[in-house]
């Protein structure tokens, strides 16, 4: 089944491995698949692999085992100048001795195209990432947000399929940052090219791909859509690198129509869904997301199962309330509420009863 | 605010200028900022720019000894000045009359064999002339003496040589352009100032050669030192240290032993020459005294004074340039010469300058392994005052290096911009 998948993807990492020292793999046996104009985005943490996995398919890297293809063929032997593949860098490596024009048609120059065909290409190109006016201009007169632009027009000026970006937004501002990922968005999905993002800001990731691969010690931990990654998450690390995330240790005591029943190691039982757990006496992590938690009792299930909390700390965010809560023996749990006219504001001291739905509370790898 | 946009200076607090109370408040720190730097500035004053002056006044008096010649020779110098050598004719009694008054003071203060080298640096044979003439003219009696000239021509027939005589009137001011005659390889005759016949033209060729050996030894350190540069930036640093140790070896030894291990490794008994012969070769090289042993030993002298400055350039230009242009389809040649290249001209720049302006500069190398056809311009310089006591000549040959120097840091400013050379 891997087998006919691959074949009508665009972008295949076939039981690809990475080791620069001969002694540890920095990436772990990876299978990745991606079809054509897809936005993917390789997350995880620093030193997970994800930017050794992007290094590999532009042909800066070696794979020390496996098989990278693009397009159904194998790439592994391929110069990286022959490739064909567009790339944002980190620092955006735009030539400082060019200017912004010159940077632009560098590309097209050396595919050897005429005067005329290169000029109509890179205004079309400095148009499109609104920056028309600032041919003639150095790189270095430029402010952060303007090189990333250019660096994103001369990756896409030479009409590639595949455009790689190495952490591009992470030098930038967050207003700024928050405004070129929907411009970095809006543009793969009207050239309809193919992307792969790498980055370690999980908020970009959820808001921009696709599809988000988690990375985490040399192994993809989760490849899943960003709602799916976030509501569902495969296991522990996944659930606790995306988002918020409120975490009780415990052991199943059993598993009912399609329930798992688990004793946490302070004592209390709660209901939770099973994701990683198959039998009576495993240890779990349970995780719940902070706005999954519900205050109020008369909006639970009758039989659910409550625990006692003591409020610690009440921080007011504007749109929503942080509380920060003693369960179960921890005092980092948290719980986010809605800022509505009805909403209760709690105060620290206060005794408090908490639970969710059953569905909300998901039993993963210890 | 109604105040800030009435019209005159802007006051400070307590309504003085404000420039002023700046100034005031920035005093003190300007008065420690220069004792600070004082020691060295004085170091500067006494052991560069006092010397270069000394060098560039020397370079144009007209002296003998300590003493000016117009000083020694006051009589004459008024007698000849109505005095037209062109005419053909001898001066006039009263200027050999006057000759004899001022040589027997001169014989006095012992400064007549002085003289006599000092116009012998214009016309060969003075120097004798004065220095025969000394005892017997102090013998004579100024008063008794009715006809000097041939009082004179009786103590040495030479005196009646009119380019002699030419010879001082032309060196009769306390301040003389004949040592940049000579050292432009000019000559002051009769007739008028006329260039030396070609073949006796040593100056000029020396400095062309000096230029041209010191631009074809930049050129061999940046052509050597480019690559090895490159690999110390992009190498692992605990790797790159050992070898910029290498690069720096040179460096801790003395200069004069690394030339003598070149002499070891290049004559014709040498290392390398019975390598040659070992390989089966029946004819010695001559790899040394010659331009070609001065060009050798003074590369290798010369190149961490190329690879440092690359170095420190190509260290600040990241990787992700060169991948950068990779990714854009360029080959690696390419991505060379169009991206990497480019940006470390600054360092090129800068090695270029440090290596020529030492090379022109230079001395024990091409005095040691130079021989005859591989001797610098400074080889001359040294030559012609330690040897030949020429000093004027000497200031003058260095002061025209020196304009050279200048000229050529001039138009490299213009061409390259100095702004762009970065020395580390």
């Amino acid at each position: 089944m891997a087998q006919t998948h691959s074949n009508d993807a665009f972008v295949a990492f076939e039981r690809v491995q990475k080791s620069y020292d001969g002694e540890t793999l920095v990436v772990k046996d990876l299978n990745l698949s991606l079809p054509k104009g897809e936005f993917l985005t390789m997350l995880g943490p620093s030193g997970s692999g994800k930017t050794t996995c992007l290094m590999m398919l532009a042909g800066f890297e070696t794979a020390t085992y496996g098989e990278i293809k693009l397009d159904g063929k194998p790439i592994n032997n391929i110069p990286p100048h022959k490739r064909g593949i567009g790339m944002v860098f980190q620092n955006y490596a735009l030539f400082p001795h060019m200017t912004v024009a010159e940077n632009l048609a560098f590309p097209l120059e050396v595919r050897k195209l005429g005067k005329s065909e290169r000029e109509a290409k890179v205004k079309r190109a400095l148009d499109m990432v609104q920056m028309g006016a600032f041919g003639g201009r150095r790189p270095a007169q430029l402010s952060g947000g303007q090189q990333q632009r250019i660096a994103l027009a001369r990756a896409l000026v030479f009409e590639p399929e595949l455009v790689l970006m190495d952490e591009p937004l992470g030098a930038l501002d967050k207003q700024l940052r928050e405004h070129m990922q929907f411009e970095i968005t809006r543009i793969a999905h009207d050239l309809g090219i193919t992307t792969v993002y790498v980055t370690h800001d999980q908020t970009e990731a959820l808001t921009m791909s696709d599809r988000v691969a988690v990375f985490n010690d040399g192994r993809i931990q989760q490849l899943a859509p960003p709602d799916e990654l976030y509501e569902a998450p495969q296991n522990s690390f996944v659930a606790q690198f995306i988002g918020e995330n409120n975490t009780l240790d415990g052991t199943v005591q059993e598993i009912r129509d399609g329930y798992a029943i688990v004793k946490l190691d302070s004592g209390e039982t709660i209901d939770c869904k099973p994701v990683n757990v198959s039998k009576p006496g495993e240890r779990t992590l349970v995780s719940i997301r902070p706005e999954r938690v519900e205050i109020d009792k008369s909006r639970l299930h009758p039989d659910a199962h409550t625990l006692q909390a003591e409020v610690l700390e009440f921080v007011y965010m504007g749109d929503i309330f942080r509380t920060r809560l003693r369960v179960a023996g921890r005092e980092d749990f948290v719980i986010k509420t809605r800022n509505a006219p009805d909403q209760r504001r709690l105060k620290p001291g206060e005794m408090i009863e908490i639970g969710w739905l059953a569905d909300d509370c998901r039993a993963l790898d210890a | 605010m109604a105040d800030t946009t009435t019209d005159g200076p802007m006051l400070a607090a307590d309504g003085t200028p404000l420039k002023q109370s700046l100034a005031r408040a920035l005093r003190r720190q300007k008065i420690r900022a220069l004792m600070l730097t004082a020691p060295l500035l004085i170091f500067v004053l006494v052991s560069f720019i006092m010397p270069i002056g000394s060098m560039l006044m020397r370079s144009i008096q007209n002296t003998a000894g300590t003493e000016y010649v117009p000083d020694i020779l006051p009589n004459v110098v008024a007698e000849l000045e109505e005095w037209d050598p062109t005419t053909g004719e001898l001066p006039s009694e009263a200027a050999f009359k006057a000759m004899i008054i001022d040589f027997q003071v001169a014989f006095e203060n012992k400064q007549h064999t002085q003289l006599g080298r000092r116009f012998n640096y214009e016309t060969p044979g003075m120097s004798s002339l004065f220095r025969k003439s000394g005892r017997k003219v102090s013998r004579m009696d100024v008063a008794e003496i009715t006809d000097a000239k041939a009082a004179l021509l009786d103590v040495d027939e030479d005196w009646g040589n009119l380019q002699y005589w030419a010879t001082i009137k032309a060196n009769s001011g306390y301040y003389t352009s004949s040592y940049y005659m000579a050292a432009f390889d000019a000559e002051r005759t009769i007739e008028g100032v006329q260039m030396k016949d070609p073949d006796q033209r040593i100056y000029q060729k020396l400095m062309l050669r000096t230029l041209w050996l010191s631009g074809l030894i930049t050129f061999c350190t940046l052509a050597i030192g480019y690559p090895v540069a490159w690999l110390l930036a992009d190498l692992p640093l605990r790797t790159s240290n050992l070898l910029m140790i290498l690069v720096l070896l040179p460096f801790w030894t003395s200069l004069l032993v690394r030339t003598s291990a070149w002499k070891i490794l290049l004559q014709e008994q040498g290392v390398i020459n019975d390598i040659w012969i070992a390989l089966g070769f029946s004819d010695r090289l001559s790899l040394i005294n010659n331009q070609l042993g001065v060009v050798i030993a003074m590369t290798h002298i010369l190149l961490p004074f190329m690879i440092l400055p690359l170095y420190s350039v190509m260290k600040t230009i990241p990787p992700s340039y060169l991948r950068a242009a990779k990714s854009l389809g360029a080959t690696n040649t390419t991505a060379f010469l169009r991206v990497y290249f480019p940006q470390t001209t600054p360092g090129i720049g800068a090695g270029a300058l440090l290596v020529f302006i030492l090379a022109v500069g230079y001395f024990i190398t091409p005095e040691l392994v130079g021989g005859a056809d591989g001797t610098f311009i400074s080889n001359r310089i040294y030559f012609q005052f330690s040897t030949l006591g020429n000093w004027g000549l000497a200031a003058a040959l260095g002061t025209i290096m020196l304009a050279v120097v200048l000229l050529l840091y001039y138009v490299y400013d213009k061409l390259v911009g100095i702004d762009n050379v970065k020395l580390g």
